[in-house]
Order: C-alpha cells, then structure tokens, then sequence
C-alpha cells in the first residue's frame, strides 16, 4: 500500500533549484530512508511532506505529493491537521522547556484535547510508546530540558505520537547522540512500524541497512535510485548510488 | 622570532600595564568614592524626614504640615496607567516586528524610530505631549495625558528588550510546535511569551524606573502640584492634574526651598529605583538559573 505519492516535485529556494523533479512513492507501515551527500536536499524532501518549507521566504513549489490520494497543496488542505498526520521529529532534541508531561501534552492541546484524563492516558501511552515511560514516570512535572539528549529525543518521538500521526518524519535523528541512545531509538522505530509509517533522513549507511525497508538514494537535488533497501545495499543499479554507499564519494 | 615570545607561557607583566591598572582602578574607585558619598548623602540627609506623617498625608497650608501621600498616588495612578498602555502595545510591536513583519524596510523604519525616540530629550516630549494630549486631543494638563506622554517615552525600551528576548527564543522550539501543527499564535502564546517573560519584565521594570523619575515632561503634562488627595475614583482622578514624587521633588527644592522635604522625597525615590534595579538583577539570576 501506498502512503504518500510524490509526482514530479520541484522546489527552488530563490534561484537554488533544491529538488529537481522527485517521484518517489512512500509504503504504508514501512520505513523508508533517504540517504545522499549533504546539501542534496533529503531534509528539503523530507519537510515538503508536512509543508514545513510553507514559512521559508522565496520559496516555489511545484508537482504533487499526495497523502492517501489527497493532493497536500491543494486548496483546501489545514496545515494544522496535516501536521496532525504527518509528523515530525528534527535532528537535533528539541523539547520546549516546560515539563515533561507538558511536552508529551503540547500537540494534544493544540488540537483541542480538553479532558485531563484523557490527556493522562494518552501522555502514558506515547510516553511508552517512546519507550521512556520507565524512566521518567516518577518525575513527570520535572523540566523536560533536565533529561539527557537520548532521554529528550525519545520525548520528542513521544510528542509526535501523542498526536496519533500516521507518517513519521525523521531527520536525522540519532545523528546527536551516543550509540546506546541510537540503539535504543532504532529498536524504537522498527516497534513503530507496526503503526505508523516512517520516514527518516539519515547519514549513516549502517543505520540505513540496519532499520529500513527501502531507500532512495538522493543526490544534487534529484531522486537517483528507488529499491528495497537490501537490494540497494547489495546491488545498487546506478553506478553514483554504489558509489557513495561504498563511500567513493559524499 | 624570539623563541621566548614564540611559546604561550612567559607573559611578563610590563610597566606600562602595571601603570594603566593603576589608573583604571583609581578612577574606578572615584567614580564608587563619590556615587556612595552621594547615595549616603541624601540618605542621611532624607531618611531622618521620612515620616509617617510625610507619608501618609496631603499638604495642609493651614497648619502648616507637608505630606506628600497625594504625590505617592500620582505616581502609582501614572505608573499603573501608562503600563497599562505601553505593555500591550509594546510587547504586541515587539512580537509583530519580529514574528508577522516580514517586510524588512519596515522593521529597519520601526526599529529606527524606536532608537531615535529612546535618544530624544524628555522635554520635548513634554512639549509634544502637551500640545498633542492636552490641546489638541482636549485632555487638559491631566494625569491620562503624563500617562499617555509616558507611554510613549518607554515604548521604545519595552518594544526593543522584548524583540530582543524574543529573538533569544531558539528557532527550534518554533519548528518543534509547527511540526505538531501549532498555528502561530498558538505557539507566540505558549512557546515565545512564556520564554520570552523574563525579559519583558525586566523591560517593565526598567521603565517604571523611567517613570518614577521623569520630571519635566510630567510638569508640561500632568500637572505640578499635588496638594489633595483623589475624591472620586482612579478614573474620575486621571482626568485632573497632578505631580509625581519627582515632580514634587523638582519643586520643593527649587522653588520654596523646603529642603528637608525634598531630601526625604530624593531618598524615597533613590530606594524605588534601587529596589527596582535589584529585582532587575535578580530576574536576570533566574533567568540564567532557568535556563540551564
Ligand atoms: N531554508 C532554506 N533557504 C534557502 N536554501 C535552503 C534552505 N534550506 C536548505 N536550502 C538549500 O537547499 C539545498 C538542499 O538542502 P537540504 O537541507 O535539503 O540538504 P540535506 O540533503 O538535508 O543536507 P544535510 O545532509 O547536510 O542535512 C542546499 O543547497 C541548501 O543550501
Ligand atoms: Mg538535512
């Protein structure tokens, strides 16, 4: 099944031609991961997918992404609810400085979620679906900012799911962290499979192998090589995408 | 090159240094010598004639008594009113320039025009303000229009330190709340003001400093004189005239030569404006401590 389809996508920042024509389908309860040099424009990619680029001055869009058949740019879509849908967690951690309960709760008082006990339910609930439940279910009042940078990322994961999104969007999100906490992240994103579909920029191949089940390959603003990820790994079809995965380049 | 010059270690203090330490640090020290001389000074000479009586009276030409109670009102009426049109308008500028504004002339115009007011004499917004306020908008020399006068004088520090604690909230907590699908305002409300609180108070503050020390413009404005005490209501009172400490203090001194008075009004505001800037420095410890 197809989640998101994205036809013929440009994207110019100003005069920088950042995405030059993406097709690219994304499959529904999958991860999907998007690797490429820097500046070849995955986290461009990626943010055009929750309109997230919508805010950046002189910025053109043009071509079709559409989420469940349903065009993101048209007319009549609300930015708010798509980011309910499609959600988001950045590079680096960035819980807001309230507390931890608060943060988990931000997303769900933004669209309007009123009743504390449901609040409750639903901050413990991604709470562990973040699989950080454990270690901060006694301190749950405390700042958010207290917590180390593996403990905050997985509160951002948390934040997004609170919202009960149906994609996903990472950006490197392990690339600030120590090994264990990536562990613990990775291990959390093949458990997010089962719900949710994910989409995570990464710049590291080992992650990319290890935890995806397709890749593309991005290079210079355009979308080289499409494949399951094992089939990337082991035989790329375009000489640029084996390349840089066997680090010739990038 | 010298091989000793070439390492990082041997810096020798030379005599010329030495020479310029000991200069900075004696006029360092005749700066503090002559502020604490002159703190001192008005304290001992003002405290002994802070009186309960001066406090909490109105001048009484027939028994020959002073107190300054009415002038303790006139301020707190003016601090009260010209806050309560400068907050708003301030922090809402400050947030406008820096979130809706997306027209770079414009904010180079507003944030040169709040430098240049922030340069300008009071006095001459003392005349602007009474030919604005009191003539032309018919508010008489009142307590609204030293407010309105005011709010004018400090929207330039409110506007300035608020867009700066604003910028100070990191972009990552924006893109954090667009990502969850917060409208903008929803995220000024609960991501930039709360962050951004810290330093509008300071601005707040810094301005009530302002305000209890402003003298010429007030007396254009407001009024110099406050021999009674208010008798209707905080709004039937704003529409009359009236003088803040500093104004009163301006005409003690001067004009009637009541120095004991006026000694005891300068050592009041001295203790206002140190209080003020003490809580300045405090907020600013907690702001340091919070961020952590
Ligand atoms: N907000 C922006 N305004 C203008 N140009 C931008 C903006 N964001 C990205 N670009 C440009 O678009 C191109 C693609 O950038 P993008 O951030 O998508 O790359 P990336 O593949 O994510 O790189 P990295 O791996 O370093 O994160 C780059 O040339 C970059 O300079
Ligand atoms: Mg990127």
């Amino acid at each position: 099944m197809t989640k998101i389809v994205t036809e013929n996508l440009h994207l110019h920042y100003g005069e920088n031609h950042a995405l030059r024509g993406i097709n690219l389908n994304i499959l529904t309860n999958k991860i999907t991961a998007l690797i490429g040099p820097s500046g070849c424009g995955k986290s461009t990619y990626l943010k055009t997918l929750n309109r997230m680029n919508d805010n950046v001055p002189n910025v053109k869009i043009s071509g079709q992404v559409l989420l469940d058949s349903e065009d993101i740019y048209g007319g009549t879509v609300d930015v708010t609810k798509l980011r309910k849908k499609v959600g988001m967690v950045f590079q680096s951690p960035n819980p807001f400085p309230m507390s931890i309960y608060d943060n988990a709760a931000y997303g769900l008082r933004i669209h309007g979620v009123k009743k504390r006990l449901l609040i409750d339910e639903i901050v413990e609930r991604s709470l562990r679906g973040a699989a950080i439940w454990d270690e901060v279910k006694d301190r749950l009042k405390t700042p958010a900012l207290a917590l180390s940078g593996g403990q905050q990322q997985r509160l951002c994961i948390a934040r997004t799911l609170a919202v009960s999104p149906e994609v996903i969007l990472m950006d490197e999100p392990t690339s600030a962290l120590d090994p264990i906490s990536t562990m613990k992240i990775e291990e959390l994103m093949s458990e997010l499979t089962k719900q949710y579909t994910v989409v995570i920029v990464t710049h590291n191949m080992q992650q990319a192998a290890r935890i995806s089940d397709y890749t593309a390959f991005f290079l210079l603003g355009e979308m080289i090589e499409y494949d399951e990820t094992n089939r990337i790994f082991a035989a790329p079809k375009n000489p640029r995408t084996e390349n840089y995965i066997t680090g010739r380049f990038g | 090159m010298n091989r000793a010059m070439s390492g990082i270690t041997g810096k020798r203090k030379r005599p010329a240094d030495a020479l310029l330490y000991l200069v900075i640090g004696l006029f360092t020290a005749a700066v503090f010598a002559m502020t604490m001389y002159f703190a001192g000074y008005i304290f001992v000479k003002g405290c002994a004639g802070i009186t309960f009586a001066l406090l909490t009276t109105a001048p009484n030409p027939i028994i020959r008594t002073i107190g300054i109670l009415p002038a303790i009102i006139n301020t707190a009426y003016i601090i009260l009113l010209t806050l309560v049109f400068a907050v708003p308008i301030g922090v809402g500028g400050a947030v406008y320039i820096n979130e809706y504004a997306n027209k770079r002339k414009l904010i180079r115009v507003i944030e040169f025009t709040t430098e240049t007011l922030s340069g300008i004499p009071s006095i001459i917004f003392g005349v602007f303000g009474y030919v604005f306020f009191c003539v032309f908008l018919n508010l008489k020399v009142s307590l609204i229009a030293g407010a309105l006068t005011l709010t004018i004088m400090v929207l330039p520090t409110i506007i300035r330190t608020a867009q700066e604690a604003l910028k100070a909230v990191p972009l990552s907590y924006r893109e954090g709340a667009a990502g969850l699908g917060a409208s903008k305002w929803y995220m000024i409300r609960t991501i930039l003001l709360p962050n951004a609180s810290s330093g509008i108070i300071t601005a707040v503050i810094l301005s009530v400093g302002r305000i209890v020390g402003e003298s010429a413009a007030l007396l254009l404005v407001a009024g110099g004189s406050a021999m009674y005490l208010p008798k209707g209501s905080f709004f039937e009172q704003i529409k009359n005239s009236g003088s803040t400490l500093a104004v009163e203090l301006y005409r003690y001194a001067y004009s009637r030569g009541e120095n004991e008075v006026g000694f005891a009004i300068a050592a009041l505001l001295l203790i206002i404006v140190i209080g003020l800037n003490l809580s300045v420095k405090l907020i600013g410890k907690r702001l340091k401590g919070g961020a952590k």
